[in-house]
């Protein structure tokens, strides 16, 4: 970081828009790591030039729980858990990505029902997710009204997660082979009343009092931009790869669960900016909506479990009266079910971008190597090149409209 | 574009460095040697059809087992334009566990190479900046190594006055 700190040559004085100096003082701020613009625990160290960013240190690793270690002693029914406290402002995304991975590898094919449930419970999380992100922009740009009017349809959601596994955040929801429950008429009728009635309503008076703000748009328009190309190479995915241009999408390009079924568009920006990262996660929301609509619509009959009777809980009741559940109920339970060797990846387009989870399975009751690829620890690292020779305010924005969830990005 | 094809363009071009070809869920698995990990990266990378321009993930695996390859490097490359994914391997010997960097090809690769030093402690020569990441840094051993086994969960010797029991 050293090298980068004083403009010697013109290069670097041009990119800090600043004359060529030999002899500057810097300041260092610590940004972080309890700060509450931070939103999460994180710390960045910047090095200023008055109110100017001339470079920044990252530290991370504050809220590091060794996930990938704990996994590899635990059955593969139990690392649901550790999957909901990564992202743990979509932690259903997290869970069913997980499921995926585990059926691909012991070759389940879920029933539809199940997919489309699943579906609708991702693009809630997702819905969930992106509300966080774009409302939390708005108050780190000092409007506070958005974020508590559309936290109240956050609020909603979290019911509706109540109603299909009983927890808010970490929902720990679905099962290896389908979902643990049914929809519900109650949860039905919530998922329908917010798509149909009260989140569109919400949203769309949030997207009148920001979109065309000027106050808003005056702090976010060409604020931490980064090309297409640059992203790419950082790895960028998600909302923040798109919104500089590129349309990668892991439900488009490698459809699971059923994605391939829905009619929805993939919103692209142009610059990168924070105001391109705002309006495609606004515009996300919209098309999760949608597919959420089309889901409740051609909701298929049938089971909402595979029959997978060595991952899959049987039935309580065939518990006390049938054998064979018993003794698959112990052994599920005990964990002391060995899973196939082999090595399987599998994405999932997460509220952040690809969430990817490689497993190595050698044949036994845990996975012996299990890494997650998490969005936010690979994109965050481009954030000292995007806030370079911008000021603390705007830096806050961006960091802010990155979308960094401490929990996924220390895992 | 199938699998097939890269596998064979691959070989005609690096012959017996690449081997151990494996399809395993439809994903194109190979293993190559530390020499030839930096030009068969650039390679992909740079090929006029298949372009694998997208790094999605780097990380480790220790084999304690693997006799003079005990650890893994592990790349998974994405052709956005194609989508098609792709996976190599490069095993190391413990005794000497240097792989070149390739944050000059990607520089996403920095924090990817950190964490994977962090946890196995493969060494990432010409790395800019290879120290640890999510552990502090006085930590003096490498966690995900597998002789740091995690506590048995059906373990009986445990005293359980010890544990308030």
């Amino acid at each position: 970081m050293e090298d980068i700190l004083i403009p010697k040559n013109t290069s670097d004085a041009l990119a800090l828009n600043r004359p060529i100096v030999e002899d500057t003082e810097y300041t260092t701020l610590n940004l972080g790591p309890t700060h509450p613009a931070t939103h999460g625990i994180f710390q960045n160290i910047l090095k200023m030039d008055g109110e100017k960013i001339v470079s920044g240190e990252q530290t991370i690793g504050y809220i590091h729980r060794a996930f990938e270690k704990i996994a590899e002693r635990r059955p593969f029914y139990q690392i649901t858990t550790l999957t909901d406290r990564m992202n743990y402002c979509s932690s259903p995304i997290n869970n069913m990505g997980w499921h995926m991975t585990v059926e691909k590898l012991l070759g389940v094919t879920v029933p539809k029902r199940a997919d489309y449930i699943r579906v609708i419970m991702m693009e809630l999380a997702r819905i969930s997710d992106h509300i966080i992100c774009n409302s939390i922009l708005g108050v780190d740009t000092g409007a506070y009204s958005g974020f508590l009017y559309v936290f109240q349809e956050r609020e909603k959601i979290y019911e509706i997660y109540e109603e299909m596994c009983g927890a808010r955040l970490t929902t720990n929801m679905g099962r290896i082979g389908g979902m643990e429950r049914d929809l519900s008429p109650t949860a039905i009728a919530k998922i329908r009343d917010l798509v149909n009635n009260s989140l569109p309503k919400a949203w769309a008076e949030f997207e009148k009092l920001f979109n065309r703000n000027r106050i808003f748009v005056d702090r976010i328009v060409n604020v931490g931009p980064i090309t297409g190309e640059r992203a790419l190479e950082y790895g960028f995915t998600g909302p923040n790869l798109r919104a500089a241009g590129i349309d990668y999408d892991v439900r488009v390009m490698e459809p699971y669960s059923s994605y391939q079924d829905f009619d929805f568009d993939i919103p692209v920006g142009h610059n990168g900016d924070t105001y391109d990262r705002f309006m495609v996660r606004n515009q996300e929301i919209w098309e999760s909506m949608k597919i959420i609509r089309q889901a409740l619509e051609n909701l298929p009959e049938g089971p909402y479990y595979a029959n997978e009777n060595h991952y899959y809980l049987p039935p309580k009741h065939d518990v006390y009266k049938n054998m064979e559940a018993l003794i698959y109920h112990f052994k599920i339970v005990m964990g002391e079910i060995d899973a196939p060797a082999g090595e399987v990846y599998h994405a999932v387009e997460g509220g952040n971008g690809e969430l990817g989870f490689y497993l190595v399975s050698d044949g036994g009751r845990a996975p012996y190597r299990l890494h997650f690829r998490r969005p936010s620890f690979i994109y965050y690292q481009a954030y000292p090149e995007m806030c370079k020779g911008v000021s603390i305010s705007d830096a806050i924005v961006i960091l802010s409209s990155l979308n960094v969830i401490a929990g996924e990005l220390d895992a | 574009m199938t699998n097939q094809q890269i596998a064979e363009d691959i070989v005609v071009k690096f012959g017996e460095n690449t081997h151990s070809f494996e399809e395993p869920w439809g994903l194109l698995t190979l293993t190559t040697n530390r020499q030839n990990i930096i030009s068969l990266l650039e390679y992909l990378k740079q090929h006029e059809t298949f372009r694998f321009n997208f790094l999605t993930d780097l990380t480790g695996i220790h084999l304690p087992d693997n006799q003079g390859a005990e650890f893994g490097v592990i790349y998974h490359l994405h052709s956005l334009q194609n989508n098609v994914r792709i996976r190599i391997k490069v095993f190391l010997s413990q005794d000497d566990i240097h792989i070149p960097t390739v944050t000059s090809i990607w520089p996403t690769a920095n924090w990817m190479e950190r964490e994977t030093y962090d946890f196995f402690g493969i060494l990432f020569d010409g790395h800019p900046n290879l120290i640890r990441i999510l552990n502090i840094e006085e930590m003096d051993y490498f966690p995900m190594r597998k002789e740091y086994a995690l506590e048995d969960a059906t373990r009986e010797d445990k005293i359980d006055a010890l544990f308030g029991r």
